[in-house]
């Protein structure tokens, strides 16, 4: 589904490269999770599969289209769950979702009623004429999620998307993501929650300054590292312990 | 179309929500547009109704003076109250006590009556015409040092209120040297019965106004004054606008936007027309402003009879340049504290190029050239075409072109300065 060439990223007057030749595939129907410390590059990396920036060299395709020549096709195929809300917070849950639906030509009876069965499914029925300014954090992740899964992508990136939220949110979108994955979406995810991840996703890669250190299933990530027990402890071997602070 | 009315649809439900924000939209203009035409209208009134005290030292006392003194007096600007000495009055003025002080030289009119006399024998000597039985013999001329009336401005005293003053004054010193120069040749050739000369000015002017249906058409102060501060409160849309651009970008819904299906113009779009319809409806405040509450304050009533729709047109491309360029500067700045700065600082400096405060005309060669590319100078002279010169569609189609090109240049650079940022 996704194909990586050589692909990196180097910002305008930053001494280091955020990506770094990065060869990646991710196969239709996978759950897979980009894992790293802080500036390890999973946001840089995702931004550039969704055409928020250009990379500094290298390519790549998704469902065999590149960005380069059908920008608005792909656009219609991906969806993006970006690290804040993305929201209006002066529109209610259910306009929002009314106007981001809208920018995929979605409209009428139906659509309507898609919003409705979704806002249901993640427990915002009674809340979908409040307006987002008086959610709460996990309300706000819930509707940034369906603002991102409307138009039915074959591929949803998530950045972050359980980030503050209390562990019943969390499980509501992790469940709701799962039933997504089933219907036949691919999902590319990254996050801070090993445990979380460890039990989500299907496949991890492990990026640390712009490079994979290590991709497979967890189960395999586990048992190929001595002396891990858990996906934390292979994160740790891989990427040490020391702070990853930056500015 | 989809896109647009949806984005059009989001961008009125957002103002529509912020009660505060469309207070300021709409009762701002409205407040500025009353209180400036107030200012503007009183002081007119004020030159012409209530007068200014004035110091006169009078060191002269003679006729010359006693003129001076009563054309200051009959005057309606002035009410004259002598000043003790020159230096007295002098310290009063500069302590700003005064705005004027007059000092008439002493044995002024003496001395005029003497070199005119002179003057005038001469002219009669040389034409032959001397009185009868006069001593043929030349008289020993007296050296006579010309005179100077005296002026202490208060230097807080604007430099217009100064040069009307002076032009006052220097009219009535030559009428007063023309006077005594007739009065010395009545003197010398004629009897004091019978006039020789007719001292009432022969030039006068009459200004000639455009006449419309046999009534002369003079422009009142309200005429004057809501077209300037209608197009200035169009222009401060792009406070606003460039604001809830830049909250866009901080609240992460242009980043959401981005990854969508959707170009920035149209984005763009739904802001223009929403926007454009509140400049619209501020202007169409404005208008029923100067016409219903401006005769209720004692202001002039705004005529706007058989100009509605060409103001209406005007008032539209007007608030397409102030859109276009509160979508550049939205898209440029970063923050909310870079934007609402310049733009509002922007908008006066336009304002200030475009003749609202200071006529076109007097400004130096090289502001006048600045002038031209400035888009409220358009805007203003197809508002004055339309309110002061009877204009018809064809006299604004070239400013009118010019806003609209603006809008679009605008526009433009926004929209390419979208797609280069994004290419980080």
């Amino acid at each position: 589904m996704i194909k990586i060439n050589n692909l990196s990223k180097k910002y305008k007057g930053a001494e280091m490269f955020s990506v770094s030749s990065l060869d990646l595939e991710v196969e239709e129907g996978e759950i897979f999770g980009l894992l790293g410390p802080n500036g390890a590059g999973k946001t840089t990396l995702i931004s550039m599969l969704s055409s928020l920036i250009q990379p500094t060299s290298g390519d790549f395709t998704i469902d065999s289209l590149d960005f380069k020549n059908n920008k608005r096709k792909l656009q219609q195929h991906i969806g993006i769950v970006p690290q804040e809300y993305a929201l209006y917070p002066d529109l209610t849950a259910f306009e929002n979702l009314m106007y981001f639906g809208s920018m995929y030509n979605l409209k009428g009876e139906s659509f309507k009623n898609d919003i409705k069965k979704q806002l249901e499914i993640l427990g915002l029925a009674n809340f979908s004429n409040k307006k987002i300014k008086t959610f709460s954090g996990g309300m706000k992740r819930r509707v940034n999620l369906i603002a991102s899964i409307l138009h039915k992508p074959k591929v949803l990136f998530l950045d972050e998307p359980t980030v503050g939220v209390d562990v019943q949110s969390k499980n509501v979108i992790i469940a709701h993501l799962q039933a997504l994955n089933k219907q036949g979406t691919t999902i590319i995810y990254t996050s801070h929650h090993l445990n979380e991840a460890e039990t989500f996703c299907t496949r991890v890669a492990i990026i640390d300054k712009g490079i994979i250190v290590a991709k497979g299933t967890p189960e395999a990530l586990i048992k190929n590292q001595p002396e891990a027990n858990t996906l934390e402890d292979v994160f740790l071997a891989l990427t040490g312990n020391a702070l990853r602070d930056y500015a | 179309m989809h896109k647009l009315w949806a984005s059009t649809v989001k961008e009125f439900k957002l103002l529509s929500r912020d009660i505060g924000g469309m207070a300021i939209l709409f009762l701002m203009p409205l407040a500025l547009l009353v209180v400036i035409t107030i200012i503007q209208d009183s002081s007119f009134k004020a030159v012409n109704s209530i007068k200014i005290p004035i110091l006169l030292v009078d060191y002269d006392g003679g006729n010359v003076a006693q003129t001076i003194i009563e054309g200051l007096s009959s005057s309606e600007t002035f009410q004259v109250i002598k000043g003790p000495s020159e230096a007295k009055a002098k310290e009063q003025v500069f302590s700003g006590d005064y705005q004027l002080a007059i000092v008439i030289p002493s044995k002024l009119s003496e001395d005029l009556a003497e070199k005119v006399n002179d003057n005038v024998e001469g002219i009669l000597s040389a034409f032959g015409l001397e009185e009868e039985g006069e001593d043929s013999l030349p008289k020993e001329k007296k050296e006579i040092k010309a005179k100077e009336v005296r002026l202490y401005f208060d230097p807080a005293t604007q430099g217009s209120f100064k040069n009307q003053v002076k032009n006052g004054i220097d009219k009535m010193i030559s009428k007063i040297e023309t006077q005594t120069i007739y009065k010395s040749f009545q003197e010398q050739i004629g009897d004091e019965e019978t006039p020789l000369f007719e001292t009432e000015s022969f030039i006068s002017f009459k200004e000639i106004v455009p006449i419309e249906n046999e009534k002369e058409i003079i422009p009142n102060s309200a005429q004057h004054n809501v077209p300037a501060w209608a197009l200035f409160a169009i222009f401060f849309i792009i406070v606003p606008l460039s604001i809830n651009m830049v909250k866009e970008k901080h609240q992460g819904t242009f980043v959401r936007l981005r990854t969508q299906p959707v170009n920035y113009a149209t984005i763009l779009g739904g802001k223009t027309l929403v926007y454009l319809a509140v400049c619209l409806i501020q202007f169409a405040l404005m208008l029923l402003v100067g016409i219903f509450i401006f005769p209720l304050i004692g202001l002039p009533i705004l005529d706007v009879s058989g100009r509605l729709t060409l103001l209406f047109i005007v008032a539209l491309f007007a608030g397409l340049a102030a859109i276009g360029l509160g979508l550049l500067i939205g898209t440029i700045a970063k923050t909310q504290e870079q934007a609402a700065p310049f733009g509002a600082t922007f908008v006066v400096i336009l304002a200030a190029l475009g003749g609202v405060w200071v006529p076109v005309f007097i400004m130096p060669k090289f502001m006048q050239l600045v002038s031209q590319v400035s888009p409220m100078n358009w805007g203003l002279s197809a508002f004055y075409d339309v309110f002061l010169r009877n204009a018809s569609i064809k006299a604004i189609v070239p400013e009118i072109s010019l806003l609209f090109l603006f809008f679009l240049l605008t526009t433009l650079i926004a929209i390419i300065y979208n797609e280069k940022k994004q290419a980080v």
